[in-house]
């Protein structure tokens, strides 16, 4: 399919467009129309399957599967639930007060939480599309470790104590769920594909458009020195970057495919990634209503470590 | 008929409410649609995603989105 796809965006840039081959401006047009067709393709069928899946999962589900496991398994699980399942930053509260009445253990509880945003089927199916199944496998493994293990640290830190008062005092009775046919999954899905396609559409494009200009004109070895693997300090400081920033993976992961063809190392792209997605200042503040500051700081600290030390391994193993 | 939107204001519960004014539009029925912002309310129905979407008091949330 690939080989229709790049026959199909050379006609269109040297044929219909009649641009020289092997131009800045021709390849940058080639790349372009290439690169968005095949993500804009993958994000819709992967988004249609994932949203499927969906339909399976409510939180109440999640919650009475996690509820009285043991450390190691129920992070486990609950990692793994936060892969099909995205919330948006303003249901954190909700859910984690969902899950701690219903007595889920705090470690497991933020197994789900770091989860849930850091590894979604966005990033992943960009990935994929940019950048071969082994990146994507490889982001939806450290993420499920980075969820597993920051969750369990947190579970043995006993910090129970550091979650507001509020929120054992919480009592809430259980929602009933309806039951679905094929046919509302289906509905769903086709209209979570439609929605979020076009929705992050505009973000691919652009950022590919970025892309594209770099791709075309920028000389290749131009970020090996900031961002190459010879740079110890080049990890650390991207996640930082990361971590405030508040963007979806759509718009980025077209520009770190870029920034790694012009020499940044795809560990470093990686780690500042996950840290753009897998935290963010809004969440941060919502989660401080639920949490205390104590709770938060080790919180974000936990992460800070884990996603720098991925950054690093991978780094050592891709390199 | 009591319909509301449970939801602290994000986009998503924006785009839900609007929604549920254009179905009663399309439906031709009049019925007001109240809006649940106060966190404390939501938490109080057992509510764990927003935006939620409550009919006569009963919740017809289905999955994550």
């Amino acid at each position: 399919m690939q080989d229709y796809l790049q026959s199909f965006a050379d006609w269109i840039t040297y044929t219909v467009l009649g641009l020289v081959r092997e131009s800045p401006l021709g390849s940058s047009v080639n790349f372009f129309i290439y690169d968005s067709i095949k993500v804009t393709l993958m994000l819709a069928v992967i988004v249609f399957c994932v949203a499927i899946i969906r339909t399976f999962i409510t939180p109440q589900k999640v919650k009475r599967w996690v509820a009285g496991r043991t450390e190691g398994v129920g992070n486990i699980i609950a990692a793994m639930l936060g892969i099909p399942t995205p919330f948006c930053s303003c249901s954190a509260v909700p859910l984690f007060i969902g899950f701690v009445e219903s007595g889920v253990p705090l470690g497991i509880t933020f197994s789900f939480l770091i989860a849930s945003p850091l590894i979604n089927e966005v990033a992943a199916s960009m990935l994929f599309a940019m950048f071969g199944w082994q990146i994507a496998l490889i982001y939806i493994v450290s993420g499920l470790i980075i969820a597993i293990t920051a969750g369990i640290v947190i579970g043995r830190l006993h910090l129970e104590n550091e979650v507001e008062e509020f929120v054992y005092k919480v009592k809430l009775h259980d929602l009933k769920e309806k039951s679905m046919t094929w046919n509302d999954r289906l509905i769903f899905a086709k209209n979570e594909s439609r929605d979020i396609t076009l929705k992050v559409l505009p973000y691919i494009l652009i950022g590919i458009a970025i892309g594209a200009v770099i791709h075309g004109y920028a000389p290749a070895d131009f970020l090996v020195n900031i961002a190459g693997k010879n740079n110890p300090l080049a990890v650390p400081i991207a996640v930082l970057i990361g971590i405030p920033l508040y963007s979806n993976a759509a718009g980025m992961i077209p520009i770190m495919e870029v920034l790694t063809s012009k020499g940044m190392a795809m560990g470093t792209a990686l780690a500042f990634m996950m840290a753009v997605i897998g935290l963010s200042l809004p969440e941060m503040i919502i989660l401080r209503k639920v949490i205390k500051l104590k709770l938060l700081i080790i919180f974000v600290g936990i992460l800070f470590l884990a996603i720098t030390l991925t950054g690093y391994l991978f780094n050592i193993i891709l390199g | 008929m009591k319909i509301e939107v449970l939801g602290s204001g994000c986009s998503k519960c924006k785009r839900l409410f609007a929604n549920v004014e254009q179905a009663i539009k399309d439906s031709n029925i009049t019925v007001g649609v109240i809006k649940v912002e106060d966190l404390d309310a939501i938490i109080e129905r057992g509510v764990m995603l927003t935006p939620a979407l409550f009919i006569n008091g009963k919740s017809c949330q289905r999955y994550f989105r």
